[in-house]
């Protein structure tokens, strides 16, 4: 399903007066590409982020995924946080693991959320750890991993529901570049192969060569000059 | 309680912290339900013990608060109790606490003095005969006695002619059974005329009148009629020291309940931000709290149930000397009391958890 977001504004009070932080943005990102999101910190990629995932209600626009609108200002938190679990998959600028699970737990707690049985999710959980090279640490906590293992540990967790939509924040902000340009390859790959619409924020460019799409934003806006990158 | 049950086996060393807080809190008020229990039984069995389910009292005042140590009734007083309708039995009982010396010790007893064929001497073998005393076994223990033994009451020299099937003691004295002509000697009451005092008491058995009935016979005969269980409030040393226990019992529930809502804080907020991550991947406000009192509930229910079990293991231990009587009242209630008002604590703590916002999840850690 592709992601679609439509006018999309997000004004914060600030003070006595209000903050700009998205201002009529539209983004189309079709089903299994990954679409960068750039720009200078402030630009607003985070809030469009965090309005794309239901983090926060936009205060204008919709988001829609597939034929259906998921996200408008009228939103409920109850509301936005099913459309989370069920069609969405978030990976956090640090991997945000929870402590007292062990990798495959972290995957496997999916299913309880869903109110399914945690191992009825075993078998997909240890093919995504699989994917992303960390099966072998499947029974280890976030303590007894390093942090690029843990970060790949986050990306399968994002993707074990089997999102229509990928959102990544600054996936490689604590990584070197080279490790960094294998977490955005990885990430790219299993959006394709998964058919998730994926979208990366990021600040830096060169480790973004796989991705399908790069769009720039400044000052809240999208940059007229957006293109689309070779893959 | 899935990530629930992993906090407990992970943070291991703070959750034992608390459990061990838990028992102790919970041994306390169980002990100190079990004490109090057991004090208010040396305090008044012998007037809960009672077959009779009220107590008529003849104050010096006619608004004065029933008391044993202060009430005298007359032979017209239970003479005309025992002629209310409705009241099937009107026993006069004399209470007199004094010193009781033995070939071999004293001790302090408090002297029960009931009429020729009173059942309310729970004593199977027979009657009390004039010149006998009947022991209960904590007064033949205490003055080391035995049948046919001669015992110095008040002066008066009586002979033990048994001891009672059950114990009974009356303000921490144990009792002893004598005749009311006996008694009437050690509590200095005896007398001829029909309006001098003859008893403490009226012991009543009133199954067949209502409270109408009741309120009107002790207008007509200056009495104050209260119940068997109400009549343990005139025990001198029953008020005070019931009051004092029962009020440290509810300091202590409250601040059970404070110490686990105060552990539930802090541990809610060292934990925001795993709750704002697992509300961004799709948790619901009500799993969480679900999560997160369930949480509360193990670490109440076992520590609750250990220091319940310490305080009956201990009880079991301790030396006969040591009053505490252990039932379900004082185990079972107060341990169903901790956890409620525990969860109560934790239920307010945790309830921060639904202003916890998921966008924090986006910030670096």
């Amino acid at each position: 399903m592709d992601l679609h977001l439509q006018d999309v504004t997000l004004v914060y009070p600030d003070g006595g007066t209000t903050l700009t932080a998205v201002d009529d943005v539209d983004l189309t990102v079709p089903a299994g590409t990954t679409t960068a999101l750039l720009g200078p910190s402030g630009a607003g990629k985070s809030s469009l982020l965090a309005v794309a995932a239901g983090l926060t209600r936009p205060s204008h626009g919709t988001v829609t995924i597939g034929p259906d609108v998921v996200f408008t200002p009228t939103t409920t938190l109850a509301q936005a946080t099913r459309v989370r679990l069920e069609r969405i998959g978030l990976v956090f600028q640090s991997p945000q693991l929870l402590g007292s699970l062990t990798a495959l737990e972290q995957l496997e707690l999916h299913a309880h959320l869903r109110g399914r049985r945690p191992s009825s999710l075993r078998p997909r959980a240890m093919e995504l750890l699989d994917a992303v090279g960390v099966a072998d640490h499947a029974g280890k906590r976030p303590a007894q991993l390093s942090g690029g293992q843990r970060q790949r540990v986050a990306i399968a967790r994002a993707l074990v529901g089997r999102p229509e939509v990928l959102l990544v924040d600054e996936p490689t902000s604590a990584l070197d570049h080279e490790r960094g340009t294998r977490v955005v390859e990885l990430i790219t790959g299993l959006a394709r192969e998964t058919g998730a619409a994926t979208v990366i924020v990021s600040h830096d460019a060169s480790t973004l060569t796989t991705v399908d799409a790069t769009v720039r934003m400044l000052d809240a806006r999208i940059e007229p000059a957006a293109h689309l990158a070779t893959s | 309680m899935y990530v629930a049950l992993r906090d407990l086996a992970h943070a291991r060393g703070r959750f034992v912290l608390m459990s061990v807080v838990i028992v102790l809190i919970t041994f306390l008020v169980t002990f100190l339900a079990s004490l109090t229990a057991g004090l208010t039984r040396e305090s008044t069995s012998a007037v809960t013990d009672l077959p009779s389910d009220r107590i008529a009292f003849s104050m010096p005042g006619a608004d004065d608060a029933p008391e044993f140590t202060a009430s005298r009734v007359t032979a017209d007083q239970w003479e005309g109790w025992a002629r209310v309708p409705g009241v099937e039995s009107a026993d006069p009982l004399g209470v007199a606490t004094t010193r009781a010396e033995s070939a071999g010790t004293t001790a302090s007893v408090t002297a029960l003095g009931v009429a020729d064929g009173s059942d309310l001497v729970p004593w199977s073998t027979g009657d009390v005969a004039p010149g006998t005393v009947v022991l209960t076994p904590g007064a033949a223990g205490a003055l080391d006695a035995q049948n046919g033994d001669t015992v110095a009451l008040g002066g008066g020299e009586l002979v033990v002619a048994g001891i009672a099937d059950a114990d009974e003691s009356f303000s921490h004295t144990p009792v002893v059974w004598t005749t009311l002509d006996d008694w009437q000697t050690i509590g200095a009451r005896g007398a001829d005329a029909s309006d001098a005092p003859v008893a403490t008491v009226v012991a009543l058995t009133t199954t067949g009148a209502d409270g109408a009935i009741l309120a009107d016979a002790d207008a007509e005969l200056g009495t104050t009629t209260v119940t068997r269980s109400d009549a343990r409030s005139a025990v001198s040393s029953f008020a005070g020291e019931n009051t004092s226990l029962t009020t440290m019992q509810a300091f202590l529930l409250v601040i059970s309940a404070l110490v686990v809502g105060a552990f539930f804080t802090v541990w809610t907020i060292s934990r925001s931000g795993d709750v704002a991550v697992l509300k961004a991947l799709g948790a619901s406000t009500g799993y969480l709290l679900r999560d997160a009192l369930g949480q509360a509930a193990v670490l109440l229910v076992g520590g609750v149930a250990v220091g319940t079990a310490l305080t009956v293991a201990g009880a079991s231990l301790l030396p006969a000397a040591v009053p505490v009587v252990v039932t379900a009242a004082t185990t079972l209630v107060p341990a169903v009391g901790l956890v409620l008002l525990g969860l109560v604590g934790a239920g307010v703590s945790v309830a921060r958890i639904t202003r916890i916002d998921p966008h924090a999840a986006l910030a670096a850690r």
